[in-house]
């Protein structure tokens, strides 16, 4: 489904990802892990789309096409999701007037309908509930004066909506307590499925006791330095990043 | 020259002399140094001449801006409409003209009163104004639904109105003024209305400025608030070339003043919005939001003041500017000014000049919604606060409609 090749990326004059490879298949769900500053959230932004990168070397692919070609609104439509470490709090745009137009551009790219409005509010509230979460987010605006875990499982709901072929959480278990942390990863876990494919970017492995992933990838100054399964990610639980930086 | 009664004819004199002599505002006066009018003395208008008949095209466009749950008064090219008015029976309300005889004792005594600042628009407006609508609420009534005053210019010429309202003690309602005209038609319509205030009355209004976008408009408002009085003020200015909206209130002791305002420029639009707050007395409260979208070439000027006079302990005083400039070319002159006289007062002030924010249009993009689509949801939402105020059913489908076809799918119907 994506297929990293050697990408080179700057900001400014600055690089930070310097030859990353990386392979997921449909079905896979990957675990990348490693120091603050190793170019993590480089990498969920670059897939993503995000401006402000340089990309100066290598290619990725995505389902058998340039993904960097793509402007960020096709990606998304095309069946990648990013789900934010920080997600934007946008004032006067309610979440189900957002999850609706997303939906229908998305739907518009596959050559369908808009949705129906009967059928949409059905299937909102349901995805609401099934995130424990209560109806009345839907009508706020988007992200306004919610909590982390609300953010966090906000972007679950969207994820959810939206249905992705390739998820990337970026840090999503960061700002969560335990019982937050649960929710998102029920919620992702039922997402699970043979077209589907994650990548979990983060620093603890603590997400990773829930959702577990089929491979864990150390990234540090900006290449992937070891790759494993999940044992991996205890192991680095357990010594820390420095041994795999010095070795 | 117009004939009217004795009294009110000496008005118009007086103001004819003023404007003959100073004729439009110069950008020399300080209220006036952002907005250029010399345009509107190039086009030489003549006045505006009443027309009893008028086409379908006329009609469809006056009946798209009638609200259907409100009363109306209706002057077309600035001459009242009787047949084509439905006012409500249980107030005075009357052409101007007529209340200048049968009103005389309520109306000569506030004539002119509340204007405190006369400038060459206030003199043309009561020299040439071809006629205008009075309104007195008595002690204790209520008006049961709103009454929409519809200004709608046809020809090309310049048409003034004069409107003056009363509201006595304890008296509420709610008034809406709509500014439009025909498509693509130049024109200049210029209007003055005085709002008197008694103790503790309470008044609601709104102004939607829809004028073609080849129009010239003045609108000046000008407001009395005796004690304890509530005045609530919607300004929307959305259309014409070139637009100067002015708003003057002068509160008495614990009056409350609300100013909302939302200018929505584009393409060469000039929107100038001038505002003064004074507070006379103590204990007064006023509130003041005006926000301001401006892309292309469009600029916009907002000068809101605030006075507090010596007398007026205890003011509590707010006011604020947010402008979002959509285009390079675009252009804000803001500025926000605090004349404080008194020592025991809560003001405050602020003023914002942005763009849309790129996080946030990324997080759309992020979700598959395209770029233009994603500052159509931004900016929508940023002039929604200001249309969700409208507690008028009606209107506000109106302006919300009118939002929607500026930016398109900014927001669900």
């Amino acid at each position: 489904m994506l297929k990293i090749k050697d990408l080179t990326v700057n900001i400014g004059t600055k690089e930070i990802l310097k030859g990353l490879n990386l392979n997921v298949k449909a079905g896979e769900i990957h675990a990348i892990m490693g120091p603050n500053g190793a170019g993590k959230s480089t990498l969920s932004h670059v897939l993503s789309g995000k401006s402000g990168y340089e990309v100066t070397g290598g290619s990725v692919t995505y389902n058998g096409k340039d993904l960097l070609e793509m402007p960020a609104e096709i990606r998304a439509r095309e069946g990648v999701f990013l789900a934010f470490q920080y997600p934007v709090e946008i004032a006067g745009v309610t979440n189900v007037y957002l999850l609706k137009a997303a939906l229908n551009a998305i739907r518009k790219h596959k050559g369908l309908s808009e949705v129906d409005a009967m059928d949409f509010l059905t299937l909102v509230k349901s995805k609401t509930k099934a995130l424990d979460m209560d109806e009345k987010f839907l009508y706020r605006a988007v992200n306004e004066g919610f909590s982390g875990g609300e953010k966090k499982r906000n972007e679950i709901l969207q994820m959810a909506m939206l249905e992705p072929q390739l998820c990337i959480l970026d840090e999503t278990d960061s700002g969560l307590d335990i019982d937050a942390l649960r929710i998102v990863a029920d919620g992702v876990n039922a997402l699970r499925s043979e077209n589907r494919a994650f990548i979990m970017v983060t620093h603890y492995q603590r997400l990773l006791d829930y959702i577990k992933p089929d491979f864990v990838h150390v990234l540090a100054d900006g290449k992937i330095v070891k790759s494993g399964g999940a044992e991996l990610a205890l192991e680095l639980e357990e010594k820390g990043y420095g041994w795999l930086e010095q070795a | 020259m117009k004939t009217d009664t004795s009294w009110l004819n000496t008005f118009r004199q007086s103001d004819l002399t003023h404007f003959e002599q100073t004729s439009f505002p110069s950008q020399r006066l300080e209220d006036w140094r952002y907005t250029n009018v010399s345009a509107i003395e190039k086009k030489q208008f003549a006045l505006a001449s009443k027309i009893e008949q008028f086409d379908d095209n006329a009609k469809n466009r006056l009946d798209a801006f009638t609200l259907n749950d409100c009363y109306h008064g209706i002057f077309i090219d600035g001459f009242f409409q009787a047949s084509l008015s439905t006012l409500p029976e249980s107030i005075t309300v009357c052409s101007i003209k007529e209340a200048a005889t049968h009103h005389e004792t309520l109306l000569a005594p506030v004539f002119n009163q509340a204007i405190e600042s006369p400038h060459g628009f206030t003199h043309f407006t009561n020299a040439h104004f071809s006629d205008g609508l009075f309104v007195c609420i008595n002690e204790n009534s209520q008006l049961d639904k709103p009454l929409q005053i519809i200004h709608f210019a046809t020809q090309e010429a310049m048409s003034a109105t004069r409107h003056v309202v009363i509201l006595q003690d304890n008296a509420t309602a709610t008034l809406i003024e709509t500014f439009v005209g025909l498509e693509n038609q130049t024109y200049l319509t210029s209007s003055v209305l005085e709002i008197f205030l008694r103790d503790n009355a309470d008044l609601t209004l709104y102004k939607v400025q829809q004028d073609s976008d080849k129009a010239y408009h003045f609108g000046g408002t000008y407001v009395q608030q005796a004690d304890n009085a509530r005045f609530t003020h919607h300004n929307f200015a959305l259309g014409s070339v070139l637009a100067r909206s002015e708003i003057i209130s002068h509160l008495e002791t614990g009056a409350h003043c609300e100013l909302n305002g939302l200018y929505l420029g584009a393409n060469r639009q000039h929107l100038d919005n001038l505002t003064r707050i004074v507070h006379a007395k103590p204990d007064a409260v006023s509130r003041e939001y005006y926000k301001g979208i401006l892309n292309n070439r469009a600029r916009g000027v907002f000068q809101g003041r605030i006075v507090v006079n010596e007398d007026a302990q205890r003011t509590d005083s707010q006011m604020n500017n947010r402008n979002l400039l959509l285009s390079s070319d675009a252009e804000i002159d803001t500025k926000p000014q605090l004349e404080i006289y008194a020592d025991d007062v809560k003001c405050a002030h602020g003023v914002t000049v942005g763009q849309l924010d790129e996080k946030s249009i990324f997080y759309l993009q992020s979700r598959g919604i395209d770029e233009e689509h994603a500052k159509h949801i931004l900016t929508f939402a940023f002039a929604n606060e200001m249309v969700d105020k409208i507690t008028v059913p009606s209107l506000h489908d109106c302006v919300f409609t009118q939002l929607l076809a500026r930016f398109p799918e900014g927001a669900e119907r």
